[in-house]
Order: C-alpha cells, then sequence, then structure tokens
C-alpha cells in the first residue's frame, strides 16, 4: 500500500466531489470593536464590519474559493470558521455539527476532536513555522497534541508526511530557515495533514511565492485533493489561481459576498459589475489580449462606515440607475446555482 | 531608422560580498532602452533585476559592489561619474519607484516636504512655486483634493494613494528614464488596474523611457514594448513582447509561461519548473539554467552560452535555440 493511502485510510476513499456538505456557514458576523484607551477604561469608538452576513456551503472533496481585495474580510471569515476568532453572531455546521455550541462547552476533548478534522495554512510561510524547531518537531507537534497516532509510529508517519508532500527524509532535522519559501510551505501543508483533516483553510497559500514554485504548491494541492477528498476553503486575491484550482468560487466586497458560482459559469459570465471589473483587471499574460478593462474609480470604502444600500454603489456605474444607495439588494439565484447581489441583475 | 538608445548597459557585473561567500547577483547583464521605450525586466525573485536598477543609479547597498562593465547613459558612462554628478542624475535624468510605497516615503514628513524637497534639489525654484508644482502633479496622478491631502502624513492615505504620491515624486522633475521596480506588486488587482493606466498615460504624455521589473508576467504583456527575461543574474532572451510570448525560443522563458496560470484558460494541470532558483555564491557552471532544464545537453554544463541574435531583434542565451527555432516551424 502506498505510504499517503495509509495515512488516510480511516476517511476512506473519496475520489470525486460528493453531494454531501462538509461546511456550512449561515448568516456569519463577525464584528471588531474599535477602542481608544483612555486613562483608566478602554472606550468602544466604533465596530469594524469586517464579515457582514455571509452564507456559503462546501461538498466534501470540493475547493470552495473565498475572493475578493485586501480588507473585504476574507480572512476574518475563515478565522471564525475555525474559532480563531469566535464570530459574532452566525451558525457554522461542520459535519452537521453546530461548532460555536463545541467551542463554548469547553470540553477539551471535544474541542480537540473538531480541529483535528479542520486545519490551517496560513498565507506566509516564513512566519508561521517556528524558527527553532527543526521540522520534524514541527510536523510531529501535532501527534503529541492530539495523541492520534502511537508513539512508535511517529517516525514512520514522518517519513510518509515528508514523501507526501515532495521533501526528502534528510530534511527532518534541518530549521526553516534552511528552506525556500516553497518548501517551508510544503512543510507547512505537512503539519496540516498530521491530523488527516477533512477540511483545509489555505490562506493566500502561494501569494508569498515565486511563479514557478507557485506552480509546483497548486499541483501538490490539487494532488493531495485527488488522493485524499480533502475539502478546500481556498483564499486568494488572486483570481488566476483560483480559476485553476476551484470548482466554486465566492466573491466578497466589504464584508458581504456579492456572487456565487461555479468556477466556469462565474468566469464566463460574471453578473455582479465589481465582479466584472475584477476579473477585467487580470492582466493576462497576452500582448495580444486587448480586452475592455473596466478600471473602477476610487478605492474600497472603509468597513467601519460601510456605505449604505449596495455597499458597491459608490464605485458602480449603474449605482444611478437602479437607486441603489437606498436599496440593499438580496444574493438572489439566477440559475444555476449562481447567486448575485444586485439590483440590477434582480429586475 | 531605429531610434536611439537612451541606455546602453554592457557587461555589468555587481557582487556582494557576504560573510558566506560572494554572491553573484548580476554576472555580465547587457541590455539597451531606446528613447520612448518601456523595457520589461523579467525574471523571478533573486534572478537580479533590482540590483541591475540599483546598479544603473550607483545605490547598490554594502556589501554590494559593482565590479565591472559599463553602463552608457546618453552617450556618457554613469560608472566614471563621480558621487558629485550622480547626485545630478538620481531623480532629474533617471528616476526610482521603489516595489514598497509605504517605505519609501519618510514617515515623519508630510507629503508636501517630501515632494518640494526633490523639486529644490533639482530645480531653482521659492518654496511656493515647488508647493504649486507639487500641487499640480497630485493632479497628473489624479489624486482627489490635491489642496488638502498634500498635508497629509504617509500614514493617512491607503497603498494606492502611496504608489501615486511615489510616482508622482519620480516625475517631478520630468526625468528621460523612470526606472519602476515591481510597482504594483504590492497592490489589489483593481488598484494594480489603475496605477498601470496611469503609468501608461504618463510615459505617452511626458514621452520618457521606462524600464519595468516586474515577476508578473500579465503585467508586462500589457505595458511593456521589449521585455528582457533575466535568470540567475543573466539576461537568457531579449526580443519584442509579442515575440516572447508568441515565439518564446530559451527553455526558462517557455517554463515560465507555461507555469503561469491563466485566467482566459481552461482548467488543467500547471507545467512544474522542477527544482528551484540556485544559490548565487556557487551558481551552476554553464548555463545557470541547465540543472533545471528539460532540454539540457552535457555541452549546457560546460559552455556559457552567449547571447545571440537568432532572428532579427530576437536575442537567445541558448545553445540549442537554433534547434527550438527549427522546431517551432520556421
Amino acid at each position: 500500500m502506498h505510504p499517503s493511502q495509509r495515512i488516510h485510510e480511516k476517511l476512506g476513499e473519496v475520489k470525486a466531489v460528493s453531494a454531501e456538505m462538509i461546511l456550512e456557514v449561515k448568516n456569519l458576523i463577525k464584528h471588531y470593536p474599535l477602542t481608544s484607551r483612555g486613562v483608566f477604561l478602554k472606550k468602544d469608538v466604533g465596530v469594524v464590519h469586517a464579515v457582514d452576513g455571509v452564507s456559503f456551503s462546501v461538498r466534501k472533496g470540493e475547493t470552495f474559493g473565498l475572493v475578493g481585495e485586501s480588507g473585504c474580510g476574507k480572512t476574518s471569515t475563515a478565522r471564525a470558521i475555525l474559532y480563531l476568532d469566535p464570530p459574532t453572531s452566525g451558525e457554522i455546521y461542520f459535519e452537521g455539527q453546530e461548532i460555536s455550541k463545541v467551542f463554548k462547552s469547553k470540553n477539551q476533548q471535544e474541542i480537540l476532536k473538531l480541529r483535528r478534522k479542520m486545519q490551517y495554512v496560513f498565507q506566509n510561510p516564513y512566519a508561521s513555522l517556528d524558527p527553532r524547531m527543526t521540522v520534524a518537531d514541527i510536523i510531529m507537534e501535532p501527534f503529541v497534541i492530539h495523541k492520534h497516532v502511537p508513539k512508535e509510529k511517529w517516525s514512520d508517519r514522518l517519513y510518509e508526511l515528508l514523501e507526501l508532500v515532495g521533501l526528502e527524509d534528510y530534511h527532518a532535522e534541518r530549521y526553516p530557515h534552511e528552506f525556500s519559501g516553497g518548501q517551508r510551505q510544503r512543510i507547512c501543508i505537512a503539519r496540516a495533514l498530521a491530523v488527516e483533516p477533512r477540511l483545509l483553510i489555505a490562506d493566500e497559500p502561494v501569494a508569498s511565492l515565486d511563479v514557478s514554485v507557485r506552480a509546483q504548491i497548486l499541483n501538490l494541492l490539487q494532488e493531495l485533493q485527488q488522493k485524499f477528498g480533502i475539502a478546500y476553503l481556498y483564499i486568494s486575491h488572486d483570481l488566476s489561481t483560483v480559476r485553476h484550482i476551484c470548482h466554486k468560487v465566492a466573491v466578497m466586497y466589504l464584508g458581504k459576498f456579492v456572487e456565487i458560482a461555479e468556477t466556469s459559469e462565474l468566469f464566463n459570465s460574471p453578473l455582479h459589475p465589481y465582479t466584472q471589473a475584477l476579473l477585467s483587471a487580470i492582466p493576462v499574460p497576452d500582448p495580444e489580449n486587448k480586452r475592455s478593462r473596466i478600471v473602477l474609480p476610487g478605492e474600497v470604502p472603509s468597513p467601519i462606515n460601510p456605505p449604505a444600500g449596495c455597499r458597491f454603489h459608490p464605485r458602480c456605474i449603474y449605482a444611478k440607475e437602479y437607486r441603489c444607495m437606498e436599496n440593499v439588494p438580496e444574493l438572489a439565484d439566477v440559475g444555476n446555482g449562481h447567486l448575485v447581489a444586485c439590483n440590477k441583475v434582480s429586475k | 531608422m531605429a531610434p536611439k538608445e537612451i541606455l546602453k548597459i554592457e557587461n555589468l557585473t555587481t557582487y556582494f560580498y557576504t560573510w558566506a561567500g560572494v554572491v553573484k547577483a548580476v554576472d555580465g547583464v547587457s541590455l539597451d532602452v531606446k528613447e520612448g521605450e518601456t523595457l520589461g525586466l523579467v525574471g523571478e525573485s533573486g534572478s537580479g533585476k533590482s540590483v541591475t536598477a540599483l546598479s544603473i543609479l550607483r545605490i547598490v547597498p554594502r556589501p554590494g559592489k559593482i565590479i565591472g562593465g559599463k553602463i552608457i547613459y546618453k552617450g556618457e558612462n554613469l560608472l566614471d561619474k563621480t558621487e558629485n554628478e550622480m547626485q545630478q542624475i538620481r531623480g532629474k535624468e533617471i528616476a526610482y519607484i521603489s516595489q514598497d510605497p509605504a517605505t519609501s516615503l519618510n514617515p515623519v514628513f508630510t507629503i508636501a516636504d517630501q515632494l518640494t524637497e526633490v523639486i529644490r534639489r533639482h530645480q531653482d525654484v521659492t518654496k511656493e512655486e515647488a508647493l504649486k508644482k507639487a500641487t499640480e502633479l497630485f493632479r497628473l496622478v489624479e489624486i482627489a483634493d490635491p489642496e488638502i491631502k498634500i498635508w497629509n502624513y504617509p500614514h493617512q492615505l491607503s497603498g494606492g494613494m502611496k504608489q501615486r504620491i511615489a510616482i508622482a515624486r519620480a516625475l517631478s522633475c520630468q526625468p528621460s528614464l523612470l526606472l519602476a521596480d515591481e510597482p504594483t506588486t504590492n497592490l489589489d488587482v483593481t488598484i494594480q488596474a489603475q496605477i498601470l493606466e496611469l503609468m501608461k498615460n504618463l510615459k505617452k504624455k511626458l514621452g520618457m523611457s521606462m524600464i519595468l521589473i516586474t515577476h508578473d508576467m500579465g503585467v508586462v504583456a500589457g505595458v511593456a514594448d521589449r521585455i528582457n527575461v533575466m535568470y540567475a543574474g543573466r539576461v537568457c532572451e531579449v526580443a519584442s513582447t509579442r515575440t516572447i510570448f508568441r515565439n518564446p525560443l530559451h527553455p526558462y522563458t517557455r517554463a515560465l509561461l507555461e507555469a503561469v496560470p491563466n485566467v482566459a484558460m481552461k482548467r488543467e494541470k500547471l507545467k512544474i519548473i522542477p527544482g528551484a532558483i540556485p544559490n548565487l555564491i556557487s551558481p551552476p557552471s554553464g548555463c545557470r539554467f541547465h540543472p533545471r532544464c528539460d532540454f539540457a545537453v552535457a555541452e549546457c554544463a560546460s559552455a556559457v552560452p552567449p547571447l545571440v541574435e537568432i532572428e532579427p531583434e530576437h536575442y537567445v542565451a541558448c545553445i540549442r535555440a537554433k534547434e527550438f527555432m527549427k522546431n517551432s516551424g520556421k
């Protein structure tokens, strides 16, 4: 048996995307209080509306893309799902289980069980590895915490994991500073896989890597998914990698979803004006591809005082026509599971 | 008649003398920029793009040192100039936009201070006139409310705005050559589109030449007239943008293009360049790309391939380029 299969034998073979939901998020809200420090007391002076009511679901073995510009709430959503920053309100179901109930129960055993199933690969592989631990220590730390592998099998598992992510055995005794960015990201992925997760949240996993290395990591993620049927929540601002790796994509703007659709549907017929602008703004590596580029005026407004009505209206060319400063558009299905929140489309 | 060259670099060599050994960051780079042209300098991190730009301005940080070569700007070798003469060139003749606009602006001075400093350094004007010029520059880079924004400190502005100001400062003395070092890497796509559009328009308006340094094949495709592909401190291919994308001959250029996921393309497996960028303290012998190259032959490890003109205006540094040329159907 291939070592990689042994690691995930408990999960069973999940080859294709199944209909079964692994993660369901309903009306997730995450607000961060803004405080100013007085002489004695902290005073609340405002609220950052980082995530403002997003709902979506991820199926088993699926890659769900979360796209948007910096500050739109992608990472806040991911952190809320993992309860790294408890959500302000909303329901998150993982394999049918309400996760906030588990975390609020303070039952360490149950919490660990849940954490084992959901893992996070961070954006910056330079900051997310402890510089004073060897690669072996880093990858085996989950075994210490979760105790799901008997001690005598630790080193076997370690080498299996290294092989799985394309590293060599002799790398185990080295320290993170001896590795390049791409190799570090492989170590992060190996560490996440050590607990046999079913959902992997990848927060801009290739943003800080060079183009040639980027392709290696993206291919690795795809291979691992095909082998083990892990679901990914793939967060990125880079639409070209999203198109490459995701099955379904949600476009986020200022804490809200503006459009959700299957990847090919979204890229071929984007309906929301923001998605259209975002897609047209991507530089295409082809000098003769002279697409009409929609250049959005202005910048993303502050999430402390998000605009009334449709949050995109100050930058939208259709805003006047459809009175978007008053009418808040709701996500509506336009067919094929393609959801759009735009007054222009729904009329 | 071909347009005149504004900058010609011959065999530039810049080494960094570190405790671990000599890092051969730029090792015999030759390139030229014609008047009014945008030259794209493409390569991965560590390929020597930025060091080439810093060498042109002679601001290579220690322990780096320019070892040899010639940098001919408007007929004069910049490496023969004194430090005082260089100061007259930096900012006035050749301007530089760095990768990170946030760190290239001084946090303790207002934008007005920083812009007027450059203007008064190179032009004989009073404070009031300089301020008026700075406000005009703000309009040029399309910043709203210039009279108010000019009194802001850098931390009060967004990343896109800071990059616009960095561009305004670079353009303040109407340079003939602009070195833009990854000007949009830290920005969001929609802001990147704004900045690229702006730079394109300004270049046309002011008629300057530009070297655009980037690792993003999408960005160069839209902006550059000609492309210079660099790998591990050497130039491996030079051609017009169209030729680089349509008929790349160097295996590295090809691999680079195939490794980029394209939004206009369907979902399939990306091609991988095996291995990693070599250590420049002891780079591979011969062609520096040969350990990662699918087409390498025994000779690649021994002989350094020269940059040869394989067809008009298309230079390739690969001993097998002629074969590839035939196979591509010409």
